[in-house]
């Protein structure tokens, strides 16, 4: 993390028309996509078409109204590229609630608009990112808590074989997700302090600085914990999402290459031992390297493979494919039901949208002038990154397939609300950064009252 | 629903979303490379119009157009008042024989004098107790002054205007 500040003269625009041109646009996508399915699958457009396309309007226009007010500097793109993911995931979803009759995009809607009011209180009541390094070890505390909650007995729930949901009452909840941003802004306010004993002392090994023995613990400790999670909830991309997440922001803290080295090793030495010990990390290497072995076991990855190469270059037009084959395509593999009806040139469109949401965090991080906003912006852009990654890669059979959501696409109120409040997040912290510096005037004896000089 | 339209509806599709996302970039783009450099913080119209007005109060360095008409109190206790400049030179004071005539505690009787030479108004301090400033400028001899330049006497300030 080099000292970058930018210049002096550089002023950022507000662009709030810009993102209110290109909000209607995202509600274009959104409804767009809700009117397509329902004249691909029924030959005319959703009953509900208006009553649907409107609540969507009224939550996009409402954040934006939110942003405009409270948040005028913020970055322009983010919001609508959020809003056009948000309202293409329903749209899908939808979609295979009219080929299973189920009746989860009506639930998904609910959970946006909760997102959407928590979007709206993170920049409402949150003025300054900053305020937040005061709850560096709270809401570290709090992550781990939030983590452990799952194993507690008759509060957590196991589903599909992962116990990282709790029940209370009807819903149940994944508390990882809400954990992921806490973890982000608890590592942000520990590593601004000791990226300094973390950077400089060590020793130098073929070029590259390794760090000291005792400076471990803090990257043996997240590993621990990541480790804890794979094995007591069976949750391999949270695992994954979790250390993936510290190595990187250790990295970004401390410009050393060394702890990645460290990390990597440690990581794969994790990998190697849960392979050779826990069966279900056995069988998902298996289904990567081969899922055409054993098409019973491995059938979602197959399905996914086969929807996708049906989709071909343009897809088969929303609501003409067949997307209720995969199993979970309303969730984990909503992916591959969108490579199925857009195709790649859908697919391709989709990525790009995840790929900006990263970048404008990673730019906001960039031109962000204390370091711990620097580390949270950076560390939510690395969440969205890990995650997609993680998640498109084991639906294309790139790396072995783990269990993540996709943020604002899957199915899924936990991950929905928490990515959300990311969003929020960044938008606070790039309004801070891009606000014009308060100008500073030279002092002059130009008032009033002011006789005495001090210089 | 017919072949044709589905599949209309199918590109149709794809073009929103790439319009989408390619507008998305231009923003981008525009963010990046219509920002302004300037000297200073203007970011927005509004902002700038604001500093403007501020410039034109605080340094008045460019000379505005037009010939002063009259000597204005911009502020302290008289403010408002308004003498026009007919009979130079004005004396400015606290006594009776003052032009302009200022209540105010901190001025002097004989405090200062405007006067004129070939269209320029010069201020010159008396001997005044407190003096006369332009800015932070204690003034020790007969200065220029333009439209719009604040002179302060005492805890009055004094402006030309049109």
């Amino acid at each position: 993390m080099t000292g970058y500040a930018p210049s002096r003269e550089f002023v950022h625009r507000r662009r709030r028309g810009a993102e209110l041109v290109l909000m209607l646009l995202a509600l274009a996508v959104g409804i767009g996509a809700y009117a397509a399915v329902g004249l691909g699958v029924k030959g005319r457009v959703p009953a509900d078409l208006v009553g649907y396309s409107g609540w969507l309007a009224a939550l996009a226009l409402g954040a934006h109204v939110v942003v405009r007010l409270t948040a005028p500097y913020a970055d322009p793109v983010l919001l609508p590229v959020v809003t056009a993911l948000n309202g293409l995931g329903l749209a899908v979803i939808y979609r295979i609630d009219l080929a299973s009759r189920t009746s989860l995009s009506a639930k998904q809607l609910m959970w946006t608009t909760l997102g959407v009011a928590l979007f709206a209180a993170v920049l409402l009541l949150l003025k300054d990112h900053r305020r937040l390094q005061a709850y560096t070890y709270t809401l570290g505390f709090a992550a781990v808590f939030l983590l452990l909650l799952p194993l507690v007995p008759g509060l957590g729930r196991e589903i599909n074989g992962a116990r990282i949901w709790i029940g209370v009452g009807g819903f149940s909840f994944q508390p990882g997700e809400v954990a992921k941003v806490a973890l982000v802004i608890a590592f942000a306010g520990y590593l601004v302090l000791h990226r300094d004993a973390l950077a400089l002392a060590g020793r130098r090994v073929v070029g590259i600085d390794f760090p000291r023995g005792r400076d471990l613990g803090p990257i043996l400790a997240m590993w621990l914990v990541s480790l804890a999670v794979l094995v007591f909830q069976r949750d391999l991309g949270s695992s994954l999402l979790f250390f993936g997440l510290f190595l990187v922001m250790l990295y970004v803290a401390t410009e050393r290459p060394g702890w990645l080295i460290v990390g990597g090793a440690l990581f794969g030495a994790g990998a190697l031992v849960a392979y050779s010990l826990f069966p279900h990390v056995q069988s998902r290497v298996e289904g990567w390297l081969d899922p055409f072995g054993d098409t019973e076991s491995f059938g979602q990855i197959v399905e996914g493979l086969y929807g996708m190469a049906y989709g071909g270059l343009v897809g088969r037009g929303l609501g003409q494919g067949e997307p209720w084959r995969i199993p979970f395509s309303y969730s984990d593999f909503i992916v591959a039901a969108v490579g199925e009806e857009l195709g790649l040139t859908g697919m391709i469109a989709l990525l790009l949208m995840f790929g900006l949401i990263v970048e404008r965090a990673l730019r906001t991080a960039l031109i962000c002038r204390d370091g711990f906003g620097k580390l949270v912006a950076t560390g939510l852009g690395v969440v969205f990154a890990l995650q997609v990654f993680v998640v498109v890669g084991g639906v294309t059979k790139l790396i072995p397939l783990t269990g993540l959501t996709t943020p604002f696409m899957s199915y899924g109120g936990s991950s929905m609300i928490a990515n959300w409040v990311v969003i929020g997040l960044l938008l606070r912290i790039s309004d801070q950064v891009r606000r014009p510096l308060p100008e500073a005037r030279p002092l002059t004896a130009d008032d009033a009252t002011t006789v005495v000089r001090m210089r | 629903m017919q072949e044709l339209t589905l599949m209309l509806i199918r590109f149709a599709y794809l073009a929103v979303l790439w319009i989408f996302v390619l507008g998305a970039i231009s923003v981008i783009r525009s963010d990046m490379f219509g920002a302004r450099v300037g000297a200073g913080p203007a970011p927005t119209r509004r902002e700038q119009k604001a500093a403007e007005k501020e410039a034109k109060k605080s340094r008045p360095t460019k000379p505005p157009r037009g010939t002063p008409s009259r000597v204005v109190v911009v502020d302290g206790p008289t403010a408002g008042e308004s003498i026009p400049l007919d009979q130079l030179p004005l004396l400015i004071g606290r006594g009776p024989d003052a032009a302009i005539r200022l209540d105010d505690d901190y001025v002097s009787t004989r405090h200062a004098r405007i006067g004129a030479s070939n269209d320029t108004f010069y201020v010159e301090d008396l001997g005044s107790t407190n003096g006369t400033y332009i800015g932070s400028q204690r003034l020790t001899q007969a200065t220029a002054i333009q439209l719009g330049t604040q002179v302060r006497v005492g805890k009055t300030t004094l402006e030309l205007k049109k």
